[in-house]
């Protein structure tokens, strides 16, 4: 209770996150404001069993996958900061950020980030392949126990044939964007955040 | 030295005389502005006065609060409070429009882009979900004077804060003696007066003169938390023999509902303060209090739910199936115990106006007595409360689907999201059943079966 000023933004902060992600001012402060009532620890980061903790993500069936997004390698807490620059994927791409020369460093909603995003939920041991194992484990995390290993197994024979080009039996990145060439990422990876 | 001494003594007994009297005059002005018209149900109009102006004042800032805003940036006021607006297709349309760019391909029906769809949902959540938020304060558009809002407001301009800071001095130096005052005799009246009707024979008098104690003891406990309570759809109050299920957000419901009659409650025995009143109320009118080893026992609780309802003479039973406190913007599933013992089922929806004073008691945070002092520290409490009509449970329905009918009910008229979700969550973790019947969904898509067709 004695610490409500520490436990406040600070105007400075916010501007680095504005400039780093994009989001609002508005929308950092509410943002805040969700991320501190999800900390339940309430010592300014969050842990896996804090996103464990929301109903709707628990039954996710990726999302432990998803919840491991937010956590750099070897970490098993996160921040404001690095709650907010995992979120910042989702920004919708807006009209004048479309434009903007490369020479600025690429936005993190950007398509290529949104599908790295979606690649490393794959990517199980973060050494930028799809091997079949991993896809397999991703495929029974989404399946549950209700597709037999067999019939699994070749989904994942199958899905990684149409893939690979270079014939090493696993999804490189640039294999992975191709695959997903013509579907609309921009907006299928965007959340409508309001205001 | 002497003289001075007993100089002193006269001062002191002065002082205490004049503590006295005040103590006296404070007594007597409640009980005649107060106590008599809470009695007997008729009101002076002084509460109604208070809320007038407290409505006016209100208004009034908020009015000052959008221009101050308005000025400093273009932020316009929107309509709802969320932070996202959600995609809420579901899984097949969502997966099927994912799907389009690509060849259908003979057997099963996996594509790398599907993690897409789990993705943007779970990140949904957590940028806001439906159940967690339903266990902390309702978030307000605009600043009510009060400080605790989850919002930062700071400071807008002299003259709201001067009228905040007339407003603290209201609320703790005048309204909360007065009210902390009236609960108390609220509560101690409740006790001898029961304890007093319970020593009476069965005559019907008794009955009578127990419901006259129990009403009045809830009217002056209202008027100690200023409740100004707007009843709608009185014909369809329930009556004897039957179960009144209402939704639940903080202890207070039951003094706002006893406030228009009488109920018989549901409980266990508590301990403490509870367990007084408990067992003071249970000596002049049958409510059916169990304990701690007895809730446990399933089949005992229904056996003396239902000889309770059998018993035509017996006051309404009143249970909230949701189990726990949520914060009055939604209805979460009722738990199916009191849907099965098979009598008439009366809806009730309570809304509060969150505006005058938030009436959610957050049980993890406050403990009872902090709660009700800060209840007694707010503006006030207004709330509506709907007597809906007389619900049955229908020939091919079971427990579980009477339930969901009933809370669709009574969320539609109080104005409140309908969810599924169990309100055992507040400190439980949910099912992994929930997991797998998403995994089965995506599954029987993957095998491309027609049985996803009717899974809704």
């Amino acid at each position: 209770m004695g610490s409500r000023a520490s436990t406040l933004l600070r105007e400075e902060e916010i501007e680095e996150i504005k400039k780093e992600t994009g989001f609002s001012h508005s929308q950092i402060t509410r943002l805040y404001s969700r991320f501190t009532s999800l900390d339940k620890g309430e010592n300014g980061t969050l842990s896996r069993e804090d996103f464990q903790r929301i109903p709707e993500l628990a039954i996710n069936p990726l999302g432990d996958r998803i919840i491991n997004a937010f956590f750099p390698e070897g970490e098993d807490q996160v921040n404001f900061r690095g709650f907010m620059r995992t979120l910042a994927h989702f920004r919708p791409i807006e009209d004048n950020e479309k434009n903007k020369n490369a020479a600025v460093s690429e936005p993190l909603n950007s398509r290529t980030n949104k599908l790295l995003f979606a690649f490393r939920l794959y990517d199980l041991d973060r050494d930028d392949k799809i091997s079949r194992d991993e896809l397999l484990q991703v495929l029974r995390m989404m399946v549950g126990v209700n597709i037999s290993d067999e019939q699994l197994g070749s989904i994942a024979d199958r899905t990684i044939q149409e893939a690979d080009t270079n014939g090493d039996n696993s999804i490189s990145f640039n294999e992975f964007i191709k695959v997903l060439e013509k579907v609309d990422v921009e907006q299928k990876m965007s959340i409508r955040f309001l205001h | 030295m002497d003289s001075s001494l007993s100089g002193n003594k006269v001062e002191m007994e002065d002082f205490w005389t004049f503590a006295l009297w005040a103590l006296k005059t404070w007594l007597y002005l409640i009980i005649c502005l107060i106590m008599i018209p809470a009695m007997f149900g008729f009101s002076l109009g002084i509460s109604e006065t208070y809320m007038t102006i407290l409505v006016k004042t209100l208004e009034w800032a908020t009015l000052n609060i959008q221009k101050v805003y308005a000025e400093e940036r273009t932020l316009t006021a929107s309509p709802s409070n969320g932070l996202i607006e959600r995609e809420d297709g579901s899984m097949e349309k969502e997966l099927e429009e994912l799907r389009r760019s690509r060849p259908k391909s003979l057997g099963s029906d996996f594509t790398l882009s599907d993690c897409v769809y789990f993705t943007r949902r779970g990140i949904e959540s957590i940028v806001e979900d439906e159940v967690t938020q339903r266990f902390t304060s309702e978030e307000l558009v605009s600043w009510n004077l009060l400080t605790r809002t989850n919002n930062d407001f700071q400071y807008i301009s002299l003259k709201v804060t001067l009228v905040y800071g007339i407003g603290i001095f209201m609320r703790y130096c005048i309204l909360a003696p007065l009210r902390i005052t009236l609960a108390c005799i609220g509560l101690s009246w409740l006790v001898i007066g029961t304890s007093a009707v319970g020593l009476l024979p069965n005559w019907s008098i008794k009955f009578w003169l127990s419901e006259w104690v129990h009403v009045m003891c809830y009217r002056i406990c209202a008027r100690g938390l200023s409740a100004t309570i707007r009843y709608h759809n009185k014909e369809n109050k329930p009556k004897k023999g039957g179960i009144c299920v209402a939704n639940h957000t903080s202890p207070i419901d039951i003094v706002i509902l006893c406030n228009d009659g009488c109920y018989a409650m549901v409980g266990q025995i508590h301990g403490g303060l509870m367990g007084v009143i408990q067992r003071a109320m249970v000596r002049s009118c049958p409510h059916v209090w169990f304990e701690r080893a007895e809730m446990k026992d399933r089949h005992l609780v229904t056996k003396r739910l239902k000889d309770h309802v059998n018993d035509k003479t017996k006051l309404p039973i009143l249970i909230f199936p949701e189990g726990t406190c949520v914060n009055n913007t939604s209805v979460m599933m009722f738990k199916k115990g009191s849907f099965e013992i098979g009598s008439t089922i009366y809806p009730v929806a309570i809304k509060y106006d969150p505006n005058v004073g938030d009436a959610f008691w957050n049980s993890s945070k406050y403990s009872m007595v902090s709660y009700l002092l800060r209840m007694m520290t707010s503006w006030a409490l207004v709330c509506n409360v709907w007597y809906l009509p007389a619900m049955h449970q229908q020939e091919e329905e079971d427990a579980v689907q009477f339930a969901k009918r009933v809370k669709s009910a009574i969320a539609l008229r109080g104005g409140l999201v309908d969810l599924q979700w169990d309100g055992g969550l507040k400190r439980a973790k949910v099912k992994d059943l929930f997991k797998e019947e998403q995994q089965k969904q995506y599954s029987s898509m993957v095998l491309g079966d027609d049985s996803s067709s009717h899974s809704d």
